[in-house]
């Protein structure tokens, strides 16, 4: 039997007001897979993947976590909710999230933003969330800084922190939202290291990107998103050197 | 130390009912607070509805009206409420309005409001990528609420807290017009019976002052644990 793949959404659609954003994306991930999303601003990519964690819930369509579909329902309004909150924050707990503002809890330190949620959330014993932690903040090379707080770090050191705490919940897939766009140039390369070598480890990873390299040199599969469709999908060598869509080909005209 | 003729004690004891009403006051302020400034922040129009009255209301009556209104009008209140459930099912309930009653609703329910706004503001300080990694992580919201929200709320709304205890700790001198023996009422008839007003209202002025004074220092002590991880601009 085919192993349970980790993540599968299908036809996920999005309508904010009048304005549908998403407009039937569908993906399935297999372990080990690095999923670029690229396209430009407006395009759904960000939208699309708060979806998967319901940071916003899809108008419609379905997400499977671990062969586990999130179950919906309908409230007066008439609107899409959740059926189950208790199974979303369980399945939240699976897809760990980096945010391109970082948003490390800003009255804590690095070391209890990394426990916090794999003591209260997963309930691990405290110890052991410590020891974790301490190997994670060693992976991400800021083992030395675990008792700062967020404010007291740049940019950089931040967003190995807050990929620390989602590596914490070793889940079943990260979820990565433009994770260097917030950062000084300079800052960009030992985030974008550090991811590299988390996928070389064979993590699952979605991530939402503007660094064209880095989709083309590390991703296993590309999706290009345009106006809420994806228009170009495959590996990096058939998405970059022979697109198929006029789109994709103007995206990248500026790139190269 | 300086002769109170005799009145010491009862000074003293009236120091204790202006605490003891402060405290009760700030604490009910507090918990009217928190329930309005969900109820601001809700999507339910009723209760934004009912809050914005409520805070409207009070803030734009005199603080003397209101405790006069309730201390009197809430007698009467309870009287009629007392006949028409005896009356209708011969329930016997009664209790006597009294002024330190009255002192404390008046006082909690004017600071409420005023808390409230406190409350909502340090509420939408909050960045929202603090809740939303909370909830990317599965946190319930009731967690998201007391290990997040709340700790960094506090850091924004201590200062307007530090204000509104201020000013309520000598709101509570109105009392003694409803006939609360508190500290200021004790210091009227002393000052009064004695001809002495300098010799009684000095001291406490006095009380007043060490109390704003010390609850100053413990507020400043407070925001410096709230602030913690915050980076202070020079």
């Amino acid at each position: 039997m085919a192993e349970t793949s980790p993540l599968i959404c299908r036809d996920i659609h999005k309508t904010f007001d009048q304005l549908e954003v998403l407009k039937g994306i569908s993906l399935e991930t297999r372990k080990g897979d690095v999923i670029s999303l690229i396209g430009s601003s407006g395009s759904g990519k960000s939208t699309f993947l708060r979806c998967i964690n319901m940071l916003e819930t899809p108008t419609s369509g379905d997400i499977i976590v671990h062969g586990d579909p999130i179950r919906f329902t309908t409230n007066r309004k008439g609107e899409r909710i959740p059926a189950d909150n208790k199974q979303v924050e369980l399945i939240r707990a699976r897809l760990s999230m980096v945010f391109q503002s970082f948003n490390l809890w800003s009255h804590m330190t690095v070391l209890e933003n990394i426990i916090e949620a794999p003591v209260h959330v997963l309930k691990v014993p405290k110890k052991e969330a410590i020891e974790r932690a301490e190997a994670y903040l060693n992976k991400v090379g800021i083992y030395e800084r675990k008792d700062y707080y967020p404010a007291q770090m740049s940019g950089g050191q931040q967003q190995r922190a807050a990929i620390a705490r989602a590596l914490a919940m070793e889940p079943e897939v990260m979820l990565f939202d433009e994770p260097t766009s917030a950062l000084d140039p300079e800052l960009v390369g030992e985030v974008l290291r550090v991811m590299q070598n988390l996928a070389e480890e064979g993590r699952t990873m979605i991530v939402v990107t503007h660094e064209m390299s880095f989709a083309r040199d590390v991703s296993s599969q590309v999706l290009f998103l345009h106006q809420g469709v994806i228009e170009e999908q495959g590996t990096p060598d058939k998405v970059f050197d022979n697109p198929e869509s006029e789109r994709m080909k103007q995206f990248l005209a500026p790139n190269f | 130390m300086i002769d109170l003729k005799g009145y010491g004690p009862a000074l003293m004891d009236g120091a204790v009912v202006t605490i003891e009403l402060a405290f009760l006051s700030l604490a009910l302020a507090v918990i009217l607070g928190l329930i309005g400034a969900s109820a601001k922040l809700s999507k339910s129009r009723v209760a934004i509805g009912v809050a914005t009255t409520y805070t409207t209301l009070i803030r734009g009556v005199p603080d003397l009206v209101m405790m006069l209104l309730f201390y009197y009008g809430g007698q009467v209140a309870v009287n009629n409420l007392s006949d028409y459930l005896y009356d209708a099912y011969s329930v016997d309930f009664f209790f006597q309005f009294d002024p330190f009653i009255a002192g404390v609703l008046t006082i909690g329910l004017i600071f409420g409001a005023y808390m409230a706004e406190t409350f909502r503001g340090a509420f939408l300080a909050v960045e929202s990528g603090q809740i939303e990694a909370a909830r990317a992580y599965g946190f319930t919201q009731w967690r998201t609420f007391h290990r997040i929200i709340f700790p960094q709320m506090l850091r924004h709304a201590l200062p307007g807290i530090g204000n509104n205890w201020q000013v309520l700790l000598k709101t509570t001198a109105l009392v003694s017009i409803i006939g609360l023996t508190d500290m200021v009422r004790v210091a009227e008839e002393a000052a009064k019976a004695e001809r002495m007003p300098f010799h009684f209202f000095i001291p406490v002025a006095f009380v007043y002052l060490s109390l704003t004074a010390g609850s100053e220092l413990f507020i400043k002590w407070l925001t410096k644990r709230a602030n913690v991880g915050v980076v202070q601009g020079s």
